[in-house]
């Protein structure tokens, strides 16, 4: 075993019943690094988090977080990993600094500098002044920083956070994530979160996964993953977008095509000199818009969809603390 | 001062750490048992008021007309429905778990690295507390309507309170981490608690019954806690003192054993 890994995961599998929920995945992640699980909603990132944590049993394959293994030495991972569940799971009736005090008698976190530890993640989170009231009083951003504070109070080598800032408003988002990167800094924590936001993905994880339907279809640095697509996006609108698409997915430097509500969206390779050619074999084109490529498009080369397509959230957290959101 | 607080600060993984974090473990959800009972006033009333009713409303109304072994039937009855509400109190504890599986606050408690077993135990000992001070409320009641005669009294049936606690809140547990879903509520009333107390000496003595009554009545852990009851606050018991919690202790390890391990396998 690489003595740097901080997590190695071999053909892991869940099923429920008939479905395969997490169906197969070989994984690594570096000691130290950030890592993303970038997928639609249901495509098996909590599922492959709660393998990770002790919290469901693998049907198949194996996992080691921090040294050891997931299933012999349950106990041994759980001390040192830190885990920020997509859905709130801080204790209401408890005050913020008690659900704290409560986590590091279960968490070992010594007795001697306890108190200053907590004084540190409290006032780290910004919610020093709201310590003593009770968690029932929180706005859903405040209970995510708690839950974060939470999550690394007893310094985990490895911090697992699941949709971290789903839900939340930019300004929230943005502070949540400069704790964390602050955090993962001062510590050296290898952090591992999933995502559905592209964006999240590609701006905070060193390297991301993506993963859909239970399979981990690509790996790599975000970056290397958009300049492996060779190009750029371009998004054109028309009244025929099926037959535009159709004759795109035809064309040799088109990439990542695909349609919805009359925009295509493509990758084309080398766009300054191909995109007159693209256009002058079309017709019915009403606009036209071009931007770098992103992770989306990486998404649909591997897919044939689009990330936010099927990202209809039904979750307890989405729905209770941001029913507009999308 | 985090920087001071790293890498070299993380727990080391050795036999006394994992000894002491057991203890940490049961106390820390011991304390939050604790807690959570007293902010939740709904909780604490309820669990008075339900026996008040049937000692006031049943045992009130039916005392009116009944004698049993020449005492009042509310006199009678009295040690039955403390039991009851230990038994009530500790079922109902057991399955809030599914409230706190349903709302995630559980999962804190499952990804900690304590044993199972410890976060069973804290969570007995969380059950046994909040039983214990709502079957002394009522006990205090009782002193002020003359069921519980004098502090020596008082005293011993809390103290045979603990026993009963323990054993009914181990069963509740079980009963707790085996439902999948609030639905099976009901199920539990139907079948476990009202038979429980129906059939436990709790509303009548258990001699000369009908014997499909009576084999149910003895294989009924809470007869012998309504028995230790009687025995605190009437003097009389029929099974005898060391035989009840003979029966109390050895039924209270293999709920306890059961419940370890059914707390060992739940996921989320």
């Amino acid at each position: 075993m690489n003595e740097k890994l901080a997590i190695s995961i071999e053909k892991l599998a869940k099923h429920f019943g008939d479905l395969k929920a997490v169906d197969g995945i070989t994984l690594s992640v570096q000691e130290g690094e950030v890592f993303a699980l970038l997928g639609p909603n249901g495509a098996g990132k909590t599922t492959t988090i709660s393998m990770l944590t002790g919290l469901l049993k693998p049907t198949r394959g194996s996992a080691n977080v921090a040294g050891f293994d997931v299933e012999r030495e349950p106990l041994k991972v759980r001390q040192q990993i830190g885990v920020v569940f997509q859905q709130p799971s801080v204790d209401d009736l408890l005050s913020g600094r008690e659900n704290l005090d409560m986590h590091a008698l279960l968490y070992n976190v010594p007795a001697k500098g306890r108190r200053e530890r907590i004084d540190d993640m409290i006032s780290l989170v910004g919610l020093t002044d709201r310590q003593h009231a009770k968690v029932k009083e929180y706005s859903g951003g405040m209970r995510k920083r708690l839950e974060i504070a939470r999550g690394i109070l007893h310094h985990p080598k490895v911090l697992f956070l699941d949709e971290p800032t789903t839900g939340l408003d930019p300004q929230t988002r943005q502070h949540i994530w400069e704790y964390i990167k602050k955090m993962s800094r001062l510590e050296g924590t290898t952090v591992v979160f999933t995502t559905h936001y592209l964006e999240e993905a590609e701006q905070f994880a060193e390297r991301v996964a993506i993963i859909d339907r239970g399979k981990i279809i690509a790996t790599g640095k975000p970056h290397e993953l958009v300049n492996e697509l060779g190009g750029d996006t371009v998004l054109l609108k028309a009244k025929k977008s099926k037959e535009v698409a159709a004759k795109i997915r035809k064309m040799p430097f088109a990439a990542s095509v695909s349609e919805k509500n009359d925009v295509v969206s493509a990758v084309i390779a080398s766009s300054h000199k191909n995109l007159p050619i693209m256009l002058r074999a079309l017709s019915g084109i009403e606009t036209i818009e071009i931007r770098p490529a992103t992770l989306n498009e990486v998404f649909i080369k591997y897919t044939g969809k689009g990330i936010r397509e099927d990202s209809a959230e039904g979750g307890f957290w989405e729905r209770m603390m941001n029913p507009n959101n999308r | 001062m985090m920087n001071g607080m790293g890498a070299g600060a993380r727990t080391r993984i050795t036999g006394k750490v994992i000894f002491m974090g057991y203890f940490d473990g049961v106390y820390a959800i011991w304390v939050r048992e604790i807690i959570v009972f007293m902010r939740e006033k709904e909780r604490v009333i309820s669990a008075v008021v339900t026996p008040l009713m049937w000692i006031f409303a049943v045992g009130g109304g039916l005392g009116a007309s009944v004698q049993i072994q020449g005492m009042s039937y509310q006199m009678f009855m009295f040690p039955g429905i403390a039991s009851m509400a230990i038994l009530f109190g500790s079922i109902f504890y057991g399955m809030y778990i599914i409230w706190d599986r349903k709302l995630d606050f559980l999962k804190e408690v499952l990804v900690a690295p304590v044993p199972r077993s410890a976060v069973f135990l804290g969570k007995m000992l969380g059950g046994m507390s909040d039983a214990l001070m709502q079957v002394t409320v009522l006990l205090l009641i009782g002193v002020a309507f003359g069921f519980v005669a004098g502090l020596p009294a008082l005293l011993l049936a809390i103290a045979f309170s603990v026993i009963i606690a323990a054993c009914m809140v181990s069963l509740g547990l079980i009963i707790g981490a085996n439902m999948k879903s609030p639905e099976g509520f009901n199920l539990v009333m139907s079948f476990v608690m009202w038979p429980m107390f129906m059939l436990s000496g709790a509303l009548f003595p258990v001699e000369n019954l009908p014997s499909y009554i009576d084999i149910i009545v003895k294989i009924n852990p809470l007869t012998y806690g309504v028995d230790l009851m009687r025995l605190a606050l009437l003097g009389t018991s029929k099974f005898g003192m060391l035989y009840d919690i003979g029966v109390l202790v050895f039924v209270t390890i293999v709920f306890a054993y059961i419940g370890s391990k059914s707390f060992d396998r739940m996921q989320i």
